[in-house]
């Protein structure tokens, strides 16, 4: 009995946070058509319910009506694959994500965290790579040079910044001395408890590479419209279209997640709250996001990859040696 | 490396306080369908033929629109009324031949045909293009000011 109830309860909330994402998502294709419209003096979507609010059902609406159309010369069981294989890694991040501290609802304890795993970083980090599958599988299938161009990059660009990545990270564990996300928070307590206080040169270097994690600007060369006409999602349409894209800003809002719960103390706040300082977090960093989208070029493809290994790379290690050395001594 | 220093540090984050600034300007759409643009007082969109006071056309089918008209497409057939005057029996623009150059508002001797500020007359039909003489009387502009102190605004204006 106890053991049924628990998997309801999993099954809860696994529904309610996919339900909570994909919402996310949605709103977050608006905000960033919001934002970046005022960045650059326009106003974005407004004819579409108030401040076009319902402009991103509207968008659902259309691509779930779109033709789906597929090109003679793609391969058709890897087309049809790749948008799931980069669609549901984005989503499965969120699963060790703590969403704030244990609640207490009709007798059980609910932890707001699908699974509390104990090396829930490492998850993170093999979930967020295998993303990569799907973008490399659906430039090759598609039989089209661009598209194929957009996945190389993306293949290479992905491995060369995961590295960087990871070692940003590792700043943070050292300091925790634990793997565990919720851990991890429990120990960020009172704000300047933060990691970004600690560890901020970390944080710089994980916002870097989550924004090329992620394939957005100024490190969207996979799909580089200017250049690559969409990369990866050029012979794409209908809803396997949308599945990229949900993909991702499921990926943004996924990164998000994990630098609030690294670096800004996850649910932790004064006031407000636990659920809603994390889902302010978060909102922050998605604006961060788009802000520096309006701001900063697409770096050129040697910019890169120069950017990767010879700063970000020598960065994240020299961090990681005096964040070990400073703790030992 | 100094370069690169001042790229990340003075540089990069110039920029986003350049984009920063432009967040708080007034936007600068206008929600055309919703909300229109006031036209310059010279703007040459759908013409429209005037007429006189007590309500009779000034139109005199001298022909001279239509021979200006650079691009052909105003036709127009004469005839004369019980008084023995001449008006147009027929009076037609295609607008799909049209310009919109303005010459026949100018060769007008009699102030008759004007270029309105209408832009707005798209059509899946082109038959629809052919303006009639009374599609033409009825685009006159609902007029706020008198008569004469627009015609002395236009002959200022050329």
């Amino acid at each position: 009995m106890e053991s049924v109830a628990q998997l309801i309860i999993i099954m809860i909330k696994v529904i309610a946070i996919v339900t909570v994402v994909l919402t996310g998502v949605a709103w977050a294709t608006w905000l960033e058509r919001k934002l970046l419209g005022h960045l650059q003096h326009r106003i974005g979507p407004a004819v579409a319910g108030p401040f076009g609010l319902l402009q991103p059902i509207a968008d659902a609406i259309k691509l779930a009506f779109k033709e789906e159309i597929i090109p003679d010369k793609v391969e058709r069981a890897t087309y049809t694959l790749a948008p799931m294989l980069s669609f549901v890694p984005s989503l499965l991040t969120f699963a060790v994500i703590p969403f704030g501290p244990t609640i207490t609802l009709f007798g059980y304890e609910i932890e707001p965290v699908i699974s509390d795993l104990n090396i829930g970083i490492l998850y993170i980090l093999a979930i967020t790579s295998l993303g990569v599958y799907g973008i490399v599988l659906a430039g090759w299938s598609s039989g089209s040079k661009y598209s194929l161009l957009g996945g190389i990059r993306s293949s290479a660009q992905m491995i060369s910044y995961e590295v960087a990545y990871g070692l940003s990270m590792v700043g943070v564990l050292l300091i925790a001395q634990s793997f565990s996300l919720k851990e991890i928070v429990a120990q960020q307590e009172g704000i300047f408890n933060w990691f970004i206080f600690r560890q901020p040169v970390a944080f710089f270097l994980y916002m870097i590479c989550a924004v090329a994690e992620t394939n957005r600007a100024p490190f969207d060369l996979p799909e580089a419209e200017s250049e690559l006409v969409a990369g990866y999602l050029t012979e794409y349409s209908s809803m396997r279209y949308a599945l990229f894209f949900m993909a991702e800003y499921a990926n943004m809002i996924a990164v998000s997640c994990v630098a609030t719960t690294l670096f800004l103390g996850g649910w932790n706040g004064p006031i407000l709250p636990p659920f809603i300082w994390f889902a302010l977090k978060v909102f922050m960093f998605m604006c961060l996001y788009i802000w520096i989208r309006a701001t900063l070029p697409r770096l050129r493809y040697d910019q890169l990859m120069n950017l990767g290994w010879k700063v970000l790379f020598p960065l994240a290690l020299l961090n990681t040696m005096v964040t070990a050395f400073i703790l030992r001594f | 490396m100094f370069d690169a220093i001042k790229t990340v540090f003075l540089a990069i984050p110039i920029g986003f306080y350049t984009t920063l600034k432009h967040l708080f300007k007034k936007p600068v759409t206008l929600q055309y369908p919703f909300k229109k643009k006031e036209m310059a007082e010279r703007y040459r969109g759908l013409h429209y033929l005037e007429i006189y006071d007590d309500g009779s056309e000034r139109c005199v089918c001298c022909g001279l629109c239509a021979s200006a008209c650079p691009a052909d497409a105003i036709y127009m057939e004469p005839a004369e009324n019980e008084k023995g005057e001449r008006y147009s029996k027929v009076y037609e623009i295609n607008m799909l031949r049209c310009i919109f150059c303005g010459f026949c508002e100018e060769a007008c001797p009699e102030e008759a045909i004007f270029l309105g500020h209408e832009y707005e007359f798209s059509n899946d039909n082109r038959n629809a293009f052919i303006y009639t003489k009374e599609q033409l009387l009825a685009n006159r502009p609902r007029k706020e000011k008198p008569f004469k102190t627009i015609i002395r605004k236009l002959r200022r204006i050329f």
